[in-house]
């Protein structure tokens, strides 16, 4: 098709926290610089930049992404904003991608920034206005209403219990304790997850990511400036993205079908036809327990109602067969929207390259996928990477 | 490079909900006054209008075949003007419900008062599949199930204006 190899060469962030003294764009500046740093490039080597931050709502400022661009180093460059909610932060890199893959650019900084603090007294109300304004939005629904009803569909069509999911929370809490932007990483039981407060059954409160501040920022580069630039370059081989009727009452929400043509998309790009057997590290978008399994689904990493076995049997722990979020997903590290997709994609970045310290999985992989997903529980963006 | 804690340490400043509420950070507060007419168009339109009415009306596309809720000017994936209004029932089944401590603002609902129950609900009529969201009551939470036979509950004729809201809620047949 005539599209360049892109590569990601530096990455970057800020610790996640509750609530950051830092603006949105004193937050970019962190990660961005950062990345920068990470490669040994300065702002000048930097040809475009792609912002990725989503509602407007959280920071109450109407143009974010335009705010955030001086802290972005996008000053007088070529710049393009991203928002496909929760699938932000895998969408700006692929919307990177785009950039250096097509021969416009040869680099590309790509930033995901989000504060959700701001917003009072707490940024889920700033989710009111994202239903149908006639026909959902004089109920009030909350997106809790909507994860739960989901993750209620996902436990009565396979027959699972709270039981069978809440060990997810465990895994990436424990998993996040190694990783440095960690805001909420700690030792919990499953007991611990069943028996936390109820938001919306069968939701709890340990089945479910902080709100945070963050920023997260990763750096671009054409094949032939990748080589110059590190001798560890990962390869972005393959890039997915789907979205699914906002009419989600009308589909069947027991299974993300549109994360499964995102991942179908991805994969063929990258020569994968058996994802089960090729993906050796996988990050899949984890804002609630269910979601980790629910997303696995959706990749392909095994079948449908399958993914709460793989966790039983220790196959996605850190040491497993499929480490999966080894991170410490949004659940252990945060959830600054956009951001958190963005480290999900920094973290394959990291493990591949052998960088991620004490998170590192054995057995050197070189095959991983990072995702995210959002919206009206929509949008599923899938990202491969290989060393 | 590895990213390590020392190097993440200095990005950022941890504020707690005490350094604000006693005025030690400077904050600018701003409570938004934003004011919308949304248009209904042309499908929600009719809808509300014979909801007012006591019906709930969908939409047919002779394509797909698809008998639709909330019904819809065109078919999302035939791409084409959809076809007649379909009377539906006012009863349904419900296909997934979650009993929310939190009201829309992630704020707790005061001890003595009903937790709420959101459901997708399959209208009779309506192709399989095709719910819209609406509340249950009559029913203690706890004894709401996945596959439970609903109806409509609605609101004094005279009291209806055309909204969503002219259903009060569903509560369980039998």
């Amino acid at each position: 098709m005539g599209r360049r190899r892109v590569a990601i060469v530096g990455a970057g962030m800020t610790k996640f926290v509750r609530r950051a003294l830092e603006t949105p764009k004193e937050l970019a500046y962190e990660a961005s610089k950062m990345a920068l740093e990470s490669c040994e490039l300065s702002l000048a080597d930097i040809d475009c930049v792609t912002i990725g931050t989503a509602p407007d709502a959280f920071d109450g400022v109407h143009m974010n992404g335009e705010f955030l661009i001086d802290g972005s180093g996008a000053y007088r460059k070529p710049v393009m904003r991203n928002y496909v909610g929760g699938g932000t932060g895998v969408y700006a890199p692929i919307h990177g991608w785009f950039h250096v893959a097509s021969g416009m650019f040869d680099t590309c900084l790509v930033v995901a920034e989000e504060k959700m603090s701001s917003c009072q007294p707490h940024p889920a109300g700033a989710f009111l206005t994202i239903f149908d304004h006639t026909t959902e939005q004089p109920l009030y629904p909350t997106l809790i209403w909507i994860f739960a009803m989901e993750m209620h569909r996902y436990m009565h069509t396979y027959g699972l219990t709270k039981k069978d999911i809440a060990p997810v929370a465990v895994k990436n809490k424990k998993n996040a304790l190694d990783h440095p932007a960690a805001q909420i990483a700690e030792e919990i039981t499953v007991e611990d997850v069943l028996n936390s407060e109820v938001l919306a059954h069968p939701v709890h409160r340990l089945d479910i990511s902080p709100t945070s501040d963050g920023a997260v920022a990763v750096v671009l580069a054409a094949e032939h400036v990748a080589r110059r630039i590190t001798d560890k370059p990962v390869w972005i081989d393959g890039v997915g993205y789907a979205l699914d009727t906002a009419y989600w009452c009308t589909r069947d929400l027991c299974y993300p079908e549109y994360l499964e043509v995102a991942a179908r998309q991805a994969y063929e790009m990258a020569g994968i036809r058996e994802p089960h057997k090729e993906i050796q590290i996988a990050e899949p978008y984890d804002p609630f327990t269910y979601k980790e399994l629910h997303h696995m689904e959706g990749l392909m990493l095994c079948g449908k109602g399958e993914a709460p076995r793989l966790l039983a049997d220790g196959v996605t722990q850190r040491d497993g067969n499929l480490p999966v979020c080894p991170s410490g997903g949004l659940l252990g590290v945060g959830n600054p929207i956009a951001a958190a997709g963005l480290m999900k994609v920094a973290e394959i970045f990291l493990q591949l390259r052998g960088e991620a310290g004490k998170r590192q999985v054995p057995g050197r992989p070189t095959t991983g996928v990072a995702q995210a997903w959002g919206d009206l529980m929509q949008v599923g963006t899938v990202m491969v990477m290989r060393r | 490079m590895e990213i390590t804690t020392d190097l993440l340490n200095k990005t950022v400043t941890r504020l707690s909900s005490k350094d604000l509420s006693k005025g030690q950070v400077f904050t600018v507060d701003w409570e938004p006054n934003l004011a919308y007419a949304w248009d209904d168009g042309v499908a929600i339109g009719r809808y509300l209008k014979e909801l007012k009415r006591g019906l709930i009306m969908a939409k047919r596309c002779r394509q797909c075949n698809r008998i639709m809720l909330p019904p819809r000017m065109f078919c999302e994936r035939c791409w084409r003007i959809t076809d007649e209004w379909v009377p539906v029932e006012d009863t349904g089944t419900v296909n997934t419900f979650a009993i929310s401590h939190v009201d829309w603002a992630a704020g707790r609902i005061p001890k003595g008062q009903r937790f709420f129950t959101p459901a997708v609900i399959e209208i009779d009529g309506a192709s399989q599949g095709m719910g819209i969201l609406h509340l249950i009551d009559e029913a203690k939470p706890e004894k709401i199930f996945i596959g439970m036979r609903v109806k409509a509950v609605w609101r004094p004729e005279a009291e209806r204006v055309g909204a969503i809201t002219d259903i009060k809620y569903f509560r369980p047949i039998g």
